[in-house]
């Protein structure tokens, strides 16, 4: 069956048709061409398609594209227009990517941490990353990045 | 029923590259009217820094500034030949090649310079920020602009090089059996410290201390990043990765990414490491590279380390509980 969804996509409002069973990650990237979520495992494992939809950590391949209805939706893409996030400036400070499909998931997630606990401890952050699988960096120089943005963005 | 401390060591004498069948690598260097170099290659960037190394090394070749040179890794089906990223020789001999294209390149570019200053090309040199002058006379200068659109505007010069490095295929001496297979050796030593739980079969508390002797760090913080990924998997490898944990039976092997194990953000090791650089004689600026040597060595050592710890050998990996255990039930049953 095919549904109408209204919705903002980075802060651009957009309306579209999606179908039943249609997971959010396929809209974004299938139908409205965002390629910053990225599809890893399809299941909820890997953390590699996060966005934020209402401002809430969410897995875009587990979310069905016709409850963001009314919703706003956020993927790594908002945070970089116009300015790179501070975030994105730490990873490549602290070569926090190596092949980088991991990075847009993990982006979002420790943006959103930031967010709601701007000053985490080391164990609060690898929390929040732990959906996120990285298969390069063994995570040191990600939980740096993360620690580093925090300490910035607190004393500024 | 306790917990046991163990110490595991390892030392690895690394090959760089192969050459049994001969270890060829090529390169294409160009420049655009504009002075912007592009370097051709087919080897692929893996995410373990093939580009920007390849570009450092053309960039300090050529003497131009890191951003005037692209590195296009795009297509193997039209770049020029290369073996392929694997067996830790992606710096060593690609790198090689990248230094013989961009000196062909850069000679093209210092003649069409000698022209416009009306001196000798040996008299010139390049300052690394887009320039090129006179030896001693840092007034009678030309940019590499200028020069990469002279040669080719007013010249007729194609500002461009090919270089290939081979390591030709090693003959074994038919008396003997010997054959040198190897030009160039990496190096690393490594200390595992862990706990195993004699009652669970876990492992715990892993720390790594580590020194890689690997000739020359092109790009420190890249080598950092690597050898920290790298010993990463080599832990998961060792403690964890399987598609056939049996438990009890084949039919409850992974199938997919919720149920196939790799240690998370939480599970990360204590890595301490030391980089020791001594200089590859056949090395691009005496760059052997990390490649596979940075996961390698955690294996042998976390195997020795629960030997040290509870005195069972563990030969196939990974060292899960239930491999542990089991060796341990036998060890008492013996």
């Amino acid at each position: 069956m095919t549904t109408p969804v209204h919705f903002t996509h980075n802060g651009r409002p957009v309306s579209l048709f999606t179908e039943a069973g249609e997971s959010l990650l396929s809209l974004l990237r299938l139908k409205l061409g965002d390629q910053t979520p990225k599809y890893g495992c399809g299941q909820g494992g890997c953390g590699a398609c996060s966005v934020r939809i209402d401002g809430q950590l969410r897995l875009a391949c587990l979310t069905l594209a016709e409850t963001v209805d009314g919703a706003e939706v956020e993927t790594v893409a908002a945070l970089s227009a116009p300015n790179l996030d501070p975030l994105q400036e730490a990873f490549m400070d602290h070569f926090a990517a190596q092949c980088g499909y991991c990075t847009p998931g993990m982006i979002v997630a420790a943006r959103t941490l930031l967010d709601t606990n701007p000053r985490p401890s080391r164990d609060e952050v690898i929390e929040a990353i732990s959906g996120n699988l990285c298969r390069c960096t063994g995570y040191e120089p990600i939980i740096d990045a993360i620690l580093a943005v925090a300490a910035q963005e607190v004393s500024a | 029923m306790a917990k046991h401390r163990g110490r595991g060591t390892v030392a690895v004498n690394y090959p760089i590259g192969m050459n049994l069948g001969g270890d060829p690598s090529q390169a294409l260097v160009h420049s655009n009217p504009e002075g912007q170099f592009t370097v051709a290659l087919s080897s692929i960037d893996l995410g373990q820094g093939m580009k920007s190394v390849t570009r450092q090394i053309a960039a300090e070749t050529l003497g131009v500034p890191v951003g005037h040179v692209y590195v296009d890794t795009a297509d193997s089906d039209t770049g020029a030949q290369c073996m392929g990223s694997f067996a830790s020789r992606g710096t060593h001999r690609v790198g090689n090649a990248v230094i013989a294209a961009a000196k062909e390149a850069r000679a093209v570019m210092l003649a069409a310079a000698a022209r416009e200053l009306e001196v000798n090309p040996t008299d010139l040199e390049t300052d690394g920020l887009g320039n090129i002058h006179v030896k001693g006379a840092p007034q009678r200068s030309v940019t590499t602009k200028d020069a990469a659109n002279a040669a080719q505007f007013k010249y007729g010069e194609s500002v461009s090089g090919s270089g290939i490095f081979l390591i030709p295929m090693s003959d074994v001496d038919v008396e003997t059996g010997e054959m040198n297979t190897v030009s160039c050796f990496a190096h690393c030593a490594m200390i595992v410290d862990l706990t195993v739980d004699d009652k669970t079969g876990e492992i715990s508390d892993v720390q790594i201390n580590s020194a890689y002797e690997i000739g020359r760090a092109l790009n420190p913080k890249l080598m950092e990043q690597q050898l920290v990924g790298g010993a990463w998997m080599g832990l998961s490898h060792a403690a964890y990765e399987t598609t056939e944990p049996a438990y009890p039976s084949r039919d409850h092997r992974p199938f997919d990414f919720s149920s196939y194990v790799m240690p998370g953000p939480g599970d990360l090791a204590q890595h301490d490491i030391a980089i020791l650089e001594r200089p590859a004689p056949d090395g691009p600026f005496g760059g052997k590279g990390p490649g596979e040597m940075c996961a390698n060595p955690v294996l042998p050592a976390v195997a020795n380390a629960v030997f040290d710890a509870v005195g069972v050998e563990i030969d196939t990996l990974p060292i899960t509980p239930e491999r542990i255990l089991r060796a341990l039930k036998e060890q008492r049953g013996a």
